[in-house]
């Protein structure tokens, strides 16, 4: 039997709004298997980005629960689940969010830091590396390349060696070869870890690319299917 | 492990530069600066008085008495003290040239032992001994060179003081010992002693202070020496002073002066606080990604908190260290001016105490005012990355219970370091209740603004619905303008209104109320010709005359006097007394009754009911005065109302005249006539009675005015530091609101806006928020100076509407000029790049 990673049963998301609540999710039940790969698929506007926010904790579901490698996140606090995704858990965004201030070595190894890793350095060295970036480690996010940036990102997500990695259109901002580039790199990632996988993309290439696809439109599942 | 995370974290994020630190650092320095350079030259001027107390005092220690000189017991006493002893003389009198020129003058005669320290600086030079000898039959004299004008003199020429004539020697440049009198109302006049003994001004009754000044042998114990002296003179009334404490007159001004002064900067130091949060919070809402992120990849919110915290010390650290630089760099900078403009020795120096001072009050201030910011950037949620929410919520309890401890420790310390509670307390509730004003009429203001512009007169005026949906929104321009200007047009307010009552108090309200003249030294034998020539003269309203002597309470019930009444001033030193058969007219008596008629019963004294009730006297108790050496025992048989405020006649003591029978004393007389027959009046009386001294109520005011007008120039100053530094938060309010200007006229372009319209829109901004501001800082301010009348000064309060409108007129013209001048590089802008620049 297959090991369920995220559970999300019965998920509602509304955000206060200008003009009153909006319902950005509604009545989301879904499972998602360990080392399994997720896509998330739909048009703007349909939740796929609020989706993995809730995956992630970086959202808090108005309704049902959010369970990740068994523990609850709808019950933990903001510092509780900045704790949990430490080592749990790596996200990768589609604007990289690099913190500019600090170069390409320093953003890959503060995840570690954050966890306390005495050879966070060390590992984050290597993780670069292994993205093909080392002769960028000292440098700057505003001195790197938009596909340097997401590479970096990518370490960044991958060095702690999550069980979870969650990427939000990490190509969405990027050319053709770049975007690609990362692909191969996340998915080499997956392959090499292990990690479970969810992503979210508009790129019907990529959705092949994974295990499963889940369709939303209008904050519902519209469905889903094997690839 | 986590701290030394945080600072890891806090050091990277520093690499980001201080570009938007520059009004938080300027803000922080600004505050401190003015603090620590009131703070230096405080302490300049207690070094030089202290450094030179010998030559202030004139000696190593003094004695002094009122209307006598020492007895020969008392002079063999001071004369085993040391070998060196100088014996001085000081009084007012009238120094007359030709028939009909006199002025006041202070009188000095001196021994040859004179000085005994410092030197005195004569023009021509020449030394002291040469001026005052006796040449061609006429004794020397030396003149302040303010008095030698004001009498048309040159050396060589005569004048006289009573009826002796002097001969002007030179013009008297610098007196060493100038600063330890005190204020005095007439320029000095240096003679020799021994030239006063025919002059008719020293006789029995007459008001003079004898002074000897010894030099001690090096190491002396000045407090042994002072414990044995007053012991063994204790009901003699001598005072003592000595070097330790040479000018304590001048100390305590320059001690409350600095306590005020620092008050008045830290209020500035406040508004800095408005803009050290302002850019904190702004620096922080650019921040918002960065602390997503680092939440996303498990930074809790304590760590975020630590890495701010540390980033806002360090830049506390050197905001406070560039305030310490300026504050004590400056003072040294104008050191020859300040020195030049005092009359009395300053050394300035690097002195630590007041830089310990400023840099505390600018730590806390900073804290105080970036904790909110710094508590909520912990609470910006991961979802920031994607969501845009910014920072948001309420500081926790530990943080408010911070807020709290920050706030007591800066009053707590203000409190400790200006040792004025009830003025620091005072001066906290003034700017915390302006700043709730303030804070309250920017949200006011924002409310006004939203619903104006919603009204059917606006439309079809699109600058000024702009210029209202802009102070209306929800940018935090309008809460910074106003808060950051008005506290500091506020502070500018109060002192304006309460330096323009207090001028009105005393030159305009006061002289209508007060007498012409005090004529002081009549003698017994010419009271009677006196009140006869101001009888026969249609243009004297009003003549009072009494007995005067002076005299000190020395003991209450037979305790010490400064024990019993709590140090009250009216046991400070010797106070004029008299003496009366009948209660003076108009005299009310408040409890007790006044003596029979011929009592010749033990004494008895009536005293001033708002002064014995601060000391707490009551009706029978016992005081102990010394009147000219010698001890009367006197008991409380009444209290009276005396009014001081009208510069009339008014006695805190009056005694039967049986208690003083046989003292010597003169007469005092106050003379309330028309300004045109003061001068018929003065000849008349100064011919008749040499000896006579005639002081000018309007003399005297104007003194007090120049005296005031000193402290309001000081204040002013340090108010305008206050205002700087508004204008610096004004200036990054202005800076910050630059790229949504700029999007705003690249829109407004895109309409068909003019830039003369758009240029227009945001003037009309910049006014409405400046008016605001000073319509504001006009209330507070008047609310403070009533207060300050009111309840510290005890007088009256009208409000003064011109320095009003100044203070609006300035409010208006400071946003404008800030707000133009950044505006204006916006209407060059290109809409297209604009609005590419932001998609």
């Amino acid at each position: 039997m297959t090991e369920t990673i995220l559970a999300l049963n019965n998920v509602a998301l509304t955000l206060a709004g200008n003009a009153g609540p909006v319902e950005i999710l509604r009545a989301i039940t879904l499972n998602v298997a360990r080392g399994e790969t997720l896509g998330l698929v739909g048009p703007s506007g349909s939740g796929k980005s609020s989706l993995l926010m809730l995956m992630g904790g970086l959202e808090r579901a108005t309704l049902g629960s959010v369970t990740a490698l068994g523990v609850d996140l709808t019950a933990m606090n903001e510092d509780g689940l900045a704790r949990f995704r430490r080592g749990n858990m790596g996200v990768v965004f589609q604007s990289f969010h690099l913190i500019p201030t600090m170069t390409a070595l320093e953003n890959v190894a503060l995840p570690m830091e954050l966890a306390g890793a005495s050879d966070a350095f060390a590992r984050a060295e290597a993780e670069l590396r292994a993205m093909g970036l080392a002769a960028r480690m000292a440098h700057f996010p505003r001195q790197l390349s938009g596909g340097e940036q997401q590479r970096v990102a990518l370490a960044r997500a991958a060095a702690p060696r999550p069980a979870i990695l969650l990427a939000d259109e990490p190509t969405g901002n990027l050319d053709g070869v770049n975007g690609a580039t990362i692909m191969d790199l996340l998915f080499g990632l997956r392959d090499r870890h292990g990690s479970t996988l969810v992503l979210v993309t508009h790129a019907a290439e990529l959705a092949a690319r994974c295990d499963r696809v889940v369709r939303l439109a209008d904050g519902r599942i519209a469905g889903e299917g094997m690839v | 492990m986590s701290l030394a995370l945080a600072a890891r974290i806090a050091r990277r994020e520093l690499r980001g530069g201080l570009a938007g630190f520059r009004v938080f650092l300027a803000c922080l320095a600004l505050g401190v600066a003015a603090i620590a350079g009131v703070g230096m030259v405080r302490a300049a001027i207690e070094a030089g008085l202290r450094d030179q107390g010998a030559v202030l005092l004139g000696g190593d220690a003094e004695m002094g008495f009122t209307a006598r000189f020492a007895t020969d017991t008392e002079r063999k006493a001071m004369a085993a003290m040391s070998g060196q002893l100088s014996e001085i003389v000081d009084f007012r009198s009238m120094a007359l040239v030709g028939e009909d020129t006199r002025a006041l003058t202070q009188v000095k005669g001196v021994d040859a032992a004179y000085p005994l320290t410092g030197a005195v600086l004569l023009d021509p030079a020449m030394p002291l001994a040469k001026a005052l000898a006796v040449q061609d039959g006429l004794p020397g004299a030396v003149m302040d060179r303010v008095l030698v004008d004001r009498l048309g003199l040159t050396p060589g020429d005569t004048f006289t003081l009573g009826v002796q004539k002097f001969r002007l020697a030179a013009a008297l440049l610098r007196e060493p010992d100038s600063a330890a009198g005190g204020f005095s109302l007439g320029p000095r006049t240096i003679v020799l002693k021994t030239a006063l003994a025919q002059s008719g001004l020293l006789e029995a009754g007459s008001m003079f202070e004898s002074a000897y000044r010894v030099l001690l042998p090096k190491g002396s114990d000045l407090e042994a020496l002072k414990t044995t002296t007053e012991a063994a003179f204790r009901d003699s009334g001598m005072r003592w002073s000595d070097s330790r404490k040479a000018a304590p007159g001048i100390e305590r001004f320059v001690e409350r002066m600095g306590s005020f002064l620092v008050l008045v900067g830290l209020s500035g130091l406040a508004v800095g606080g408005v803009g050290v949060a302002a850019a904190v919070r702004a620096y922080l809402e650019g921040k918002v990604a960065t602390i997503a992120t680092l939440k996303t990849i498990g930074a809790e919110g304590g760590m975020i908190f630590q890495v701010y915290l540390l980033q806002i010390a360090v830049l506390s650290g050197l905001g406070v260290v560039l305030g310490l630089i300026l504050g004590a760099g400056a003072p040294m900078l104008a050191a020859p001016w300040i020195a030049a403009s005092l009359p009395f020795p300053v050394e300035f120096g690097l002195y630590p105490r007041p830089l310990l001072e400023a840099a505390f009050y600018g730590l806390v201030t900073a804290f105080l005012f970036t904790l909110w910011p710094l508590a909520r950037s912990q609470k910006v949620r991961a979802a920031a990355l994607y969501r845009g929410a910014g920072a948001a919520g309420w500081p926790g309890p530990w943080q408010w219970a911070a807020l709290v401890g920050l706030m007591i420790a800066l009053v707590g310390g203000a409190m400790l370091f200006s040792g004025a509670v009830r003025l620091t307390l005072g001066t906290a509730g003034g700017v915390l209740g302006a700043l709730v004003l303030l804070a309250l009429a920017a949200l006011g203001l924002r409310v006004l603004a939203r619903w104006t512009a919603r009204r059917g007169f606006v439309r079809g005026r699109s600058g000024l619905r702009l210029a209202l949906a802009a102070i209306g929104g929800p940018r935090e321009e309008a809460m910074s303008v106003i808060l950051s200007l008005g506290l500091g047009l506020s502070v500018l307010a109060a002192v304006g209104q309460i330096d323009s009552n207090l001028r009105s108090a005393i030159a305009r309200d006061l002289p209508a109320r007060a007498p012409s003249y005090f004529f002081v030294d009549i003698q017994q034998d010419q009271i009677d010709g006196f009140l006869a020539r101001l009888a026969n003269d249609a243009a004297v309203s009003k003549v009072e005359s009494a007995p005067m002597l002076r005299g000190i309470v020395t003991q209450i019930n037979g305790r010490s006097a400064a024990e019993a009444s709590g140090n009250h001033w009216v046991v400070q030193g010797d106070r004029g007394l008299t003496y009366s058969e009948m209660p003076p007219e108009n005299a009310k008596i408040t409890a007790g009754t006044w003596w029979p008629e011929d009592y010749s019963g033990p004494a008895q004294v009536s005293f001033a009911a708002e002064e014995a009730e601060e000391m707490g006297l009551k009706l029978g108790d016992k005081l102990t005065i010394n009147i000219l050496g010698r001890d009367i025992d006197a008991a409380i048989t009444s209290f009276r109302e005396v009014d001081f405020s009208t510069a009339g006649m008014g006695f805190v003591m009056a005694l039967n005249p049986a208690a003083l029978a046989g003292a010597p004393h003169s007469f005092i007389a106050t003379v309330y006539t028309t300004e045109a027959a003061e001068a018929p009046i003065l000849r008349d009386l100064a011919s008749a009675y040499p000896n006579i001294t005639a002081i000018r109520v309007r003399d005297a005011i104007d003194r007090v005015t120049e005296a005031l007008s000193a402290i309001a120039t000081a204040t002013a100053w340090a108010a305008a530091a206050s205002l700087l530094t508004g204008f610096v938060v004004l200036i990054g309010a202005a800076a910050a609101g630059v790229r949504a200007r700029m999007h705003e006229a690249a829109v407004l372009k895109v309409l068909g806006a003019t830039r003369a319209r758009i240029l227009a829109s945001f003037a009309l901004r910049s006014a409405l928020l400046g008016a605001a501001a000073g319509l504001v800082a006009i209330a507070a301010g008047g609310l403070a100076g009533w207060a300050v009348m009111r309840f510290v000064m005890e007088a009256e309060f009208t409000f003064e509407p011109l320095s009003a409108l100044a203070i609006v007129g300035g409010g208006i013209i400071a946003t404008l000029l800030a707000g133009l001048a950044f505006a204006w590089p916006t209407l060059a802008v290109q809409p297209a790049r604009v609005l590419r620049a932001d998609e």
